[in-house]
């Protein structure tokens, strides 16, 4: 037994690590004889009692260390305790060979040792996940919930172990990258991004440092069963067969860019553990608590509400109540007028038109025969098509099938998509071709249906079995994509009574009815002409492209659907008025049918729609307010704007019907911390109340949390205020805020009173310097004006335009903006150059 | 208050003088060389590296400013010393011996620079070993002097404040102007660091009220960093001090590799030739020429209970009054030039 190195304590310089917390524990272990362990241990003095104890567990090759930041931030009453295994970390070396059997009963015996009662929530890491959970299946009485990061408990049948694994796994590398070296250590820290501090990734390394003290890594890879007669097999299988059986709360927090435990060990979990309330943090990878800061406090966040139960959000849900399905309406109008049209769409030589009676028809069957070929009520269906008479269909389809649709757009550029894609873990993709190489090049997973067989999928259906029943209203109905213009693109997930209520409303204020006909000229529009009841007509453009739309082909689109209604993006009008000249008479008469256009999406100026109003002289004209998670939400007509004039960012409008707006005023920090409350002329994050929002956002449990921590209410993450009379103004981000000595300041307004001067086509107002005493840049596009700081004249105009204290106005070729509205300028993207200018570290 | 102002003669030290006066205090300037009469001033000749002369110029007074200090970009460290540290510990132990109640200590932010950016940083403390030049590390090491031997009982204020220029100033404008009207000013890497700058009138009201708020926990033995909290590109401040004497703007930008090079061959030059008076560029001028250093003002002014009086854009008008030329700058420097 001397032979082995005894259990001690880590050296006392290991960044976050408090000496406190260090403790040796003998206890009986799984192989029969008393071991020691050194435990990180919040309540290691024993004298306060704690209400509740996460009990981690970690991986491999690391050590308790992994869980300092835990320990660092749980309050009081909540006792962390992070055991390092035996022979791992600064545990004892005790020469056994350890299977996952043995090191569950090591864990009963650590926690025998420290006599923990429950109730307990186990937390576990890569590898420490099966030993976690085989240990929460024998002591489920105190068992208050599981907390999982990037781990699996199965190897799914369809698919290779991952290709890190097999390497370390086979014969002549095991030896050699886990023991004989620190390879298998140093390449786990290097995987770490944000890249990990040199000192954080010695301390991971800090226990290992001899290949006797690395022994058991290799050790631990090697009872990885990967062979289904491998001694280990029988354990793993058992635990992945029975967790479904835990009915405990569940969280898991994942690292996407995980080479390891990818997305798809995270799918196979979310099948296992339904109830499992989900975390992706985007960009995060295997060491997945390093890599995302914010992940102690949201997983005690977490731990809280289990608690206390939630305090908010469900309120919401109160008014939940079944209204008309989604496909009604297009039901009815193939009863009713069968050869009337639903879509008219752009097609080689003129238009084709889609009729009501061919549009149900092919829904229904596309259904049965989604169906027939494994889609089930739940399933999520990702559907790539561009808008068309393919799309509708199919994404009717899905609904009168219960199934989920995923839609993305390509405004979110194909690593977005591909991104947005991987976090929803669709089951099945619809795909046109060129997505179809998009899924397979981004390994999205799940079975790729090409579009081009939906013809067959439709014929089959005509011989499938009837479709199971219709799905309640407060099944999930489709995950939208947030534009992603402050961060990864967000899921959104809406359910049917939620899509409902967005069309009721649209329907209801804008009096939509059968003799309409909705011009979409942005992708997801398209989508609800046949909930409403309405033709859709689309014009001849790129609809991920917004400013691809000419005058004359939305005269002639007008034309060919019998147009009333239109529906564009800020750029897309722009551009209409930019080809304006290209209109026939005729063009400019169909143009004068228009009775109501829609600008939605970004701010649009005033002299779009004043140039609009000339070109579509009897349509109400006006800008819808809202977003990915609500919309609309409030609105303005041009009569409206004209009548504020120029104010503190943009105008947009009273309220909806039915529709409630707050200011969370934000502090000197840029934090929106103010009571929610309706003052007058107080800058901060709007929040809003309405019955159509979004039901939540998709496997992002804390950003969830977050927006909606005010019950009842959606946190926008837009920065505005309200005036005297009620009206919102919209002032920029709250990511975007300036944080002047003198206090926040909103980017917009100061941008609309930069543009007002000659020559300057675009500005965005940015902070520099730390948050609280941030100075004003001014970044303008001004077409021969030089790169860099602008010339004294042009600064000096700027500065009187603006009302607040300028220090400098710097000039670019153009600003970043958004594709999906080409509209949203990426504010963080443009204040990280003018820091870098400003700095004197970039060259403009 | 009987106050005793050390280098009260320079931009910052007339300044201050003038303030105090203002403020009903009764002012006795300390100086190497006459500046003629001034209402109310009493000046009393002499040099702070004279430790008699500088006891005797205490006695009888009831508060100090601290203000006398060799400023020069050149020079032999034994001079900086001498000066700035040795001079320092005569004001220390004068106002030790005559019961002196208060002390201002007038330092500089380069007593906290290491040559990185400095962007809307706090006042950190005095490092004389990472400080750039004889200049700062003189005065980091004064700096900590003070703090460290300011005798008990002594309400001390620690300022530091940062560029100060006006109508006047020999250390930044004159010699902006000068090389202006010469064709030979020149931006290292087009002047698009920002830089923090203090108005002379500004300084010397923060003097002033510093003097008056040392005996508060919140000023007392706090280094404050003292600027407009306007900070500008250093193409736009050199441009503007031209404008304002109508002198023509930079002729050109070099890149900072270039003027780093450049500058060390100066400084050779300088070296070999023995000159003392300031040559056109040196290595540590580059730097600070080429980086960002520019201040959070939010504890000075709480701390101070001041604000700025005089905006950069006032500061111009009067720079420009001074210089009797007429205002309009960007009509001036936006003119095609040569």
């Amino acid at each position: 037994m001397t032979a082995y190195d005894p259990a001690c304590l880590p050296p006392d310089d290991l960044p976050g690590l408090d000496r406190a917390w260090s403790r040796l524990v003998t206890g009986t272990s799984g192989d029969g004889e008393k071991r020691t362990w050194h435990v990180l241990d919040t309540h290691a003095d024993g004298d306060e009692p704690a209400a509740l104890t996460l009990l981690c567990v970690h991986g491999n090759p690391t050590w308790s260390y992994t869980w300092r930041s835990l320990l660092a931030a749980a309050p009081d009453d909540v006792r962390v305790v992070a055991a390092d295994q035996l022979d791992m970390g600064f545990s004892e070396r005790t020469g056994v060979d350890r299977t996952l059997a043995m090191r569950i009963d090591d864990l009963d015996g650590v926690v025998d040792a420290l006599d923990l009662r429950g109730p307990i929530v186990a937390v576990a890491h890569d590898w420490g996940g099966p030993i976690a959970l085989g240990w929460s299946l024998r002591h489920r009485d105190v068992l208050a919930g599981v907390v999982l990061l990037n781990t699996a408990v199965h190897q799914p049948r369809e698919a290779l172990p991952p290709a890190v694994i097999r390497g370390v796994r086979s014969r002549p590398l095991l030896w050699t990258s886990t023991v004989g070296t620190k390879g298998f250590i140093t390449g786990t820290t290097l995987l770490s991004r944000p890249t990990m501090s040199r000192a954080v990734a010695r301390a991971y390394a800090a226990p290992y440092a001899t290949a006797e003290r690395r022994l058991a890594i290799g050790q631990f890879v090697a009872d990885i069963p990967l062979e289904d007669d491998h001694p280990s097999r029988a354990t793993l299988d058992g635990i992945a067969d029975q967790v479904g059986e835990l009915d405990v709360p569940a969280l898991f927090l994942w690292g996407p860019g995980d080479p390891v435990f990818s997305d798809r060990y995270l799918r196979d979990l979310a099948a296992r553990m339904p109830q499992a309330d989900i975390h992706r943090y985007e960009g995060a990878r295997h060491l997945v608590i390093e890599d995302a800061p914010t992940i102690a406090d949201d997983l005690l966040s977490w731990v809280d509400d289990l608690r206390d139960g939630p305090g908010n959000g469900a309120a919401a849900e109160a008014l939940a109540g079944a209204g008309e399905p989604l496909w009604q309406r297009l039901s009815e109008r193939a009863r009713t007028a069968p050869d009337g049209p639903a879509l008219v769409e752009p097609a080689a030589d003129g238009w084709r038109t889609i009729r009501w009676g061919r549009l149900s028809a092919n829904v229904e069957r596309i259904a049965r025969g989604l169906h027939a070929r494994g889609v089930r009520p739940g399933d999520r269906v990702a559907v790539l098509i561009t808008p068309g008479a393919d799309l509708l269909a199919v994404v009717y389809a899905c609904w009168r099938l219960g199934a989920v649709v995923v839609v993305t757009d390509a405004g979110l550029g194909a690593r977005g998509i591909v991104r947005a894609l991987r976090g929803s873990g669709p089951r099945f993709a619809v795909a046109i071709p060129r997505a179809e190489r998009l899924l397979r090049f981004g390994r999205v997973g799940g079975t790729v249906i090409p579009s081009r067989d939906l013809v067959a999928i439709a014929d089959e259906g005509d011989i499938a079995p009837p479709l199971p029943s219709a799905p309640g209203a407060d099944d999930d109905a489709v995950i939208a994509f947030t534009s992603g213009s402050t961060g990864p693109a967000k899921g959104v997930a809406y359910t049917h009574a939620q899509v409902q209520r967005t069309r009721d409303l649209l329907a209801r204020h804008y009096g939509l009815g059968e003799e309409d006909g909705l011009v979409a000229a942005f992708a997801p529009w398209a989508l609800l002409g046949p909930a409403l009841g309405i033709p859709s007509v689309l014009p001849r453009m790129d609809l991920s492209v917004p400013d691809s739309l000419t005058a004359s082909a939305l005269a002639d689109a007008v034309t060919a659907g019998h147009g009333t209604v239109l529906w564009a993006s800020p750029a897309a009008l722009a551009n209409v008025l930019r080809t304006q000249d290209s209109l026939d008479a005729s063009g400019r008469r169909s143009l004068e049918q228009l009775r109501l256009v829609l600008g939605a999406g970004a701010p649009v100026s005033s002299a779009t729609l004043h140039g609009i109003r000339r070109l579509c002289p009897k349509a109400s004209i006006r800008t819808p307010y809202g977003m990915t998670e609500v919309l609309p939400v409030a609105e303005a007509t041009i009569d409206d704007i004209d009548a504020a004039g120029p104010g503190e960012g943009v105008l947009v409008g009273r309220p909806l019907p039915g529709v409630s707006v707050m200011i969370s005023a934000v502090d000197r920090e840029g934090r929106a911390v103010g009571v929610p409350a309706t003052d007058a002329d107080v800058l901060g994050e709007v929040l809003v109340a309405a019955p159509h929002g979004k039901s939540r956002y998709d496997r992002l449990w804390a950003t969830e949390r977050a927006s909606s921590r005010d019950a009842g209410w959606h946190r926008t993450g837009d920065l505005g205020h309200l005036d005297t009379q009620g009206w919102l103004w919209i002032e920029g981000r709250l990511a975007h805020v300036i944080t002047t000595p003198e206090g926040p300041v909103g980017p917009v307004g100061i941008e609309q009173s930069a543009q007002r001067v000659p020559g300057v086509e675009q500005a965005a107002a940015v902070g520099v310097g730390p948050v609280g005493t941030q100075q004003v840049v001014v970044v303008v596009v001004s077409p021969g004006s030089r790169r860099g700081v602008a010339d004294p004249a042009l600064s000096e105009q700027v500065r009187e335009a603006v009302g607040v204290p300028v220090a400098a106005v710097l000039v670019r070729d153009d600003l970043p903006v958004d594709i999906r509205h080409r509209a949203k300028i990426d504010r963080t993207a443009v204040g990280r150059w003018a820091a870098g200018i400003l700095e004197g570290r970039r060259r403009p | 208050m009987r106050v005793l102002v050390t280098g009260g003669r320079g931009l910052l030290g007339e300044a201050v003088v003038a303030e105090l006066i203002r403020r009903g205090h009764r002012v006795t300037s300390f100086q190497r060389t006459t500046a003629g009469h001034r209402p109310g001033v009493v000046e009393r000749l002499g040099d702070v590296t004279d430790a008699d002369a500088v006891h005797a110029a205490v006695a009888g007074h009831d508060a100090v400013v601290h203000l006398a200090a060799k400023v020069s970009i050149v020079g032999r460290w034994a001079e900086f010393e001498r000066v700035n540290v040795g001079g320092t510990r005569n004001v220390l132990d004068a106002v030790a011996a005559h019961g002196i109640t208060r002390l201002v200590h007038v330092s500089s932010p380069s007593v906290a620079h290491a040559g990185r950016p400095l962007v809307g940083v706090p006042a950190a403390p005095a490092d004389p070993a990472a400080a750039r030049g004889h200049y700062a590390r003189s005065k980091a090491q004064a700096e900590g002097l003070v703090l460290a031997d300011v005798p008990a009982g002594v309400h001390l204020a620690v300022l530091r404040p940062h560029l100060v220029w006006g109508p006047g100033d020999e250390q930044l404008v004159g010699p902006i102007v000068d090389r202006a009207r010469r064709h030979r000013l020149f931006l290292i890497d087009r002047g698009v660091a920002l830089v923090d700058t203090l108005y002379v009138d500004n300084a010397g009201s923060a003097v002033a009220q510093a003097l008056e708020r040392c005996h508060l926990p919140e000023v007392a033995r706090r280094p404050l960093v003292v600027t407009n909290g306007e900070p500008r590109t250093l193409a736009e401040m050199i441009d503007r001090i031209a404008a304002a004497a109508g002198a023509p703007g930079p002729r050109g930008s070099l890149p900072y590799p270039v003027a780093k090079v450049a500058a060390v061959g100066v400084e050779r030059v300088w070296s070999a030739l023995g000159r003392t008076d300031d040559p056109p560029l040196t290595a540590f001028l580059a730097e600070q020429l080429a980086t960002a250093h520019w201040f959070d003002q939010r504890a000075t002014r709480e701390a101070l209970a001041w604000a700025p009086e005089i905006s950069v854009d006032e500061g111009f008008r009067r720079l420009a009054a001074w210089f009797g030329s007429p205002v309009p700058r960007p009509a001036a420097t936006s003119a095609p030039r040569p």
